[in-house]
């Protein structure tokens, strides 16, 4: 692959910070003193190590009290028109690579080479001032992402459009609401047009309809021919929208490939959860008679939810392949809490099914949660696949999916108007009666 | 699915990103190409500046007077303090004008890339646009502040000389002091918060450097080219000059120029080489 075609290269990249500085306690009142005194000078030494660093092994690369390798030997490539996915817990180095590309921060070691012009979006709304109206602001902060004027003057039509504040545009932004706020910058910025891309994790904004209104323009970019690194810790998105993804651990490029197989390598290394996870037909759970294909969970009307209202019905959908027709097969859930205790086990409940064998095909088999049953907090799913009877089992997939129980505290899931915390693994709205056997009589004394 | 059949251009701008290493020079070529951000980020802070005010840009004007009146009483008529013939009054206006924009633009531009650290860790543009852009916003205050001097003038009826043609030249002169000084501490007051501290009171004393409230024919003959290397003296001799139609003191401003000229392109060298770390530092 010549390099023309590559649109980012970025070799042996490192990127080394200090960081803290240990402050010596001292025993007696002398010392003490004495340091007070010596502190000018100790202040400039610290200040001149913040970026001197001398005394660093750059072979190992090692951490030590007051720096830390933030990148190390990252070396990768994207090809022109191609969108990169970057994941990896916080603190593995994906914010430091993008200001790294986006030339915020210069590397320590190692060399980036972009063909085209690069615009980032690591934040949304920068340059946005209070006092300027929601117009002079479009003009700012498109300027601050690299557009001309004359180039915001014929896009300014459609980004007041897409962002929705029309009949706000010439009221200063401080009197906006947050919502606003965020819809007029990320107008701003879907309008780029960018020949790169790079964009840091600003999807996490907005409601669900203007995220979607987001993904889809950003898809939108991408089959236009501009090449896009995306950020995200979202595993929908990423597997969504890239095509290839980079796992970093540590400051290091632990995985580089098909996106599947890194949001694989992720999610096994259990380094978050995810409510939908496809897996690889080759490495799927399971074994020659069945294999998991993909767990999914969802609302009533087919939405992947990362969050769900606890007052809210949730579907856990599991797509399965039966390799080998003729078995008798009972699909099953465990459902566990974050402390690891199982909540509880659920066998499928079909009675089409039950006891009758399976043809080879793929399946699909879906089990519906009540609301107003689940405790807040977060929920880990293992689906499971056995025959019944000669008992055998087929699959058990760890933490294969997890989502979030909420209760948005309106008064009517099982807590009510109870802010306090409240005991149990579940949280069933029972059905309650209250009579008033005897009224007491009054004594006046 | 992409379609990679669309052509690529023959020429790519290719960006290179490597340690920073050694000196480097400003790229002229990239100021260009924001120039459209450069003019925005003037038009911003002027817009801001005295917005939610009722005096608004009147400020502009008040600010000085008040200074005026005050070095008028305390030292045209209290302490007496010679004026080479000139009426107080227009001795110190056309003095504290310019200083008025020196002052503030050096205080605002040495502290612009802590004000604006926010964007400097989140987007990229020429950092050189941080310490260059007050030097610009604060003029608007000069322009209007400039109307002061024109009553002052008419008043006690000056009569200007032709040399009103070197106006423009002492403007230049005056811009460039507060953008050297604002190169050389913006990239240094984020490092050493001290700056800011220091400026305060630096600021203060730099105004008896000058000879804005006293004449600087009082200073000995001796020590005239090294009190002259101060660029302010300069600015200062050569606007009382143009402005109340004199003679123009040429030694006292050419060794301020070349001082100048030397403080801006070292400054410029060293904002350069300090501008790839800021953000690590903050």
């Amino acid at each position: 692959m010549s390099d023309k075609d590559l649109a980012i290269k970025v070799e042996n990249v490192s990127k080394l910070f200090r960081i803290g500085f240990e402050n010596a306690t001292h025993d007696t009142f002398a010392e003490t003193f004495l340091s007070f005194i010596k502190s000018p000078l100790q202040n400039y030494r610290n200040y001149r190590t913040l970026y001197r660093f001398d005394d660093m092994d750059f072979e190992k690369k090692q951490n030590t009290d007051n720096a830390l390798w933030a990148l190390r030997d990252i070396s990768f490539t994207v090809e022109r028109g191609k969108i990169l996915g970057i994941i990896g817990i916080n603190g593995a180095g994906k914010s430091t690579l993008l200001k790294i590309l986006a030339r915020i921060t210069p590397p320590t070691t190692g060399r980036v080479e972009i063909r085209g012009r690069i615009s980032s979006l690591l934040e949304v709304g920068t340059g946005f001032h209070p006092e300027l109206t929601g117009r002079e602001n479009v003009y700012l902060n498109a300027t601050i992402l690299g557009m001309r004027k004359k180039e915001v003057d014929e896009k300014f039509d459609g980004i007041v459009d897409f962002s929705g504040v029309e009949k706000f545009l010439d009221t200063p932004v401080k009197r906006y609401s947050s919502g606003m706020r965020v819809r007029l910058a990320f107008a701003v910025a879907a309008h780029l047009e960018p020949e790169i891309l790079i964009v840091d994790e600003v999807l996490a904004v907005g409601d669900s309809a203007f995220q979607k209104k987001c993904i889809n323009k950003m898809q939108d970019i991408g089959q236009l021919g501009a090449t896009v690194m995306f950020v995200s810790h979202s595993m929908p998105a990423i597997t969504r929208m890239c095509s290839r993804a980079l796992l970093l651990e540590d400051g290091y490029v632990s995985k580089d490939g098909q996106t599947n197989e890194v949001v694989n390598a992720y999610l096994s290394a259990g380094l978050g959860t995810t409510p939908e996870r496809v897996w690889d037909p080759a490495s799927a759970p399971g074994d020659d008679v069945v294999r998991l294909r993909s767990v999914r969970v969802r609302s009533d009307n087919g939405k992947t939810l990362d969050f769900v209202d606890i007052r809210q019905a949730v579907a856990i959908d599991m797509e399965y392949e039966v390799l080998q027709g003729g078995s008798t097969l009972l699909p099953n859930f465990n459902i566990y809490n974050e402390d690891g205790t199982c909540l509880f086990s659920s066998l499928e409940q079909d009675a089409s099914w039950k006891n009758v064998p399976r043809p080879a095909g793929v399946y699909r088999s879906t089990a519906w949660i009540p609301g107003n049953f689940l405790s807040e907090g977060t929920v880990y799913i293992e689906p499971a696949m056995m025959t019944p009877a000669p008992f055998r089992p087929h699959f058990l997939a760890r933490d294969a999916a997890a989502f979030q129980v909420f209760d948005p505290g309106e008064g009517d899931s099982a807590r009510g108007s109870w802010g306090g915390a409240m005991m149990g693994v579940v949280r069933p709205m029972l059905k309650w009666e209250t009579q008033l056997l005897s009224q007491a009589v009054a004594v006046h004394g | 699915m992409n379609d990679n059949s669309n052509t690529i251009p023959v020429s790519v701008p290719v960006t290179v990103i490597t340690p920073p290493q050694g000196w480097q020079l400003i790229d002229f070529k990239e100021l260009k190409e924001y120039r459209d951000l450069f003019y925005f980020l003037v038009w911003r802070d002027i817009k801001v500046r005295y917005a939610q005010t009722i005096l608004g840009f009147g400020w502009a004007i008040l600010q000085p007077l008040i200074q005026i009146v005050i070095f008028t009483f305390i030292f045209g008529k209290v302490a007496q303090i010679p004026s080479d013939g000139i009426p107080y009054p227009l001795f110190s206006t056309v003095a504290i004008i310019p200083w008025t924009y020196m002052s503030t633009a050096m205080s605002t531009s040495s502290q612009s890339l802590v004000a604006g650290q926010a964007m400097l860790g989140k987007v990229y543009f020429p950092r050189l646009l941080f310490p260059v852009t007050p030097v610009l916003t604060h003029m608007v205050d000069f322009m209007i502040s400039m109307v002061l001097v024109i009553c002052v003038a008419v008043y006690y009826k000056v009569s200007l000389s032709w040399n009103i043609v070197f106006l423009p030249l002492f403007i230049l002169m005056m811009m460039a002091v507060p953008l050297a000084v604002g190169l050389w501490l913006s990239s240094l007051s984020i490092r050493f918060r001290d700056v800011k501290f220091a400026m305060q009171f630096v600021i203060r004393m730099l105004m008896y450097s000058a000879p804005i409230v006293y004449s600087a024919s009082s200073i000995p003959e001796s020590y005239r080219l090294l009190y002259s290397l101060n660029p302010i003296v300069g600015v200062i001799e050569g606007f009382r000059a143009v402005l109340i139609g004199q003679d123009i003191p040429w030694q006292y401003i050419v060794p301020g120029m070349a001082s100048t000229a030397v403080l801006l392109v070292m400054g410029a060298l060293y904002f350069k080489r300090t501008e790839r770390v800021v953000v690590d530092v903050i």
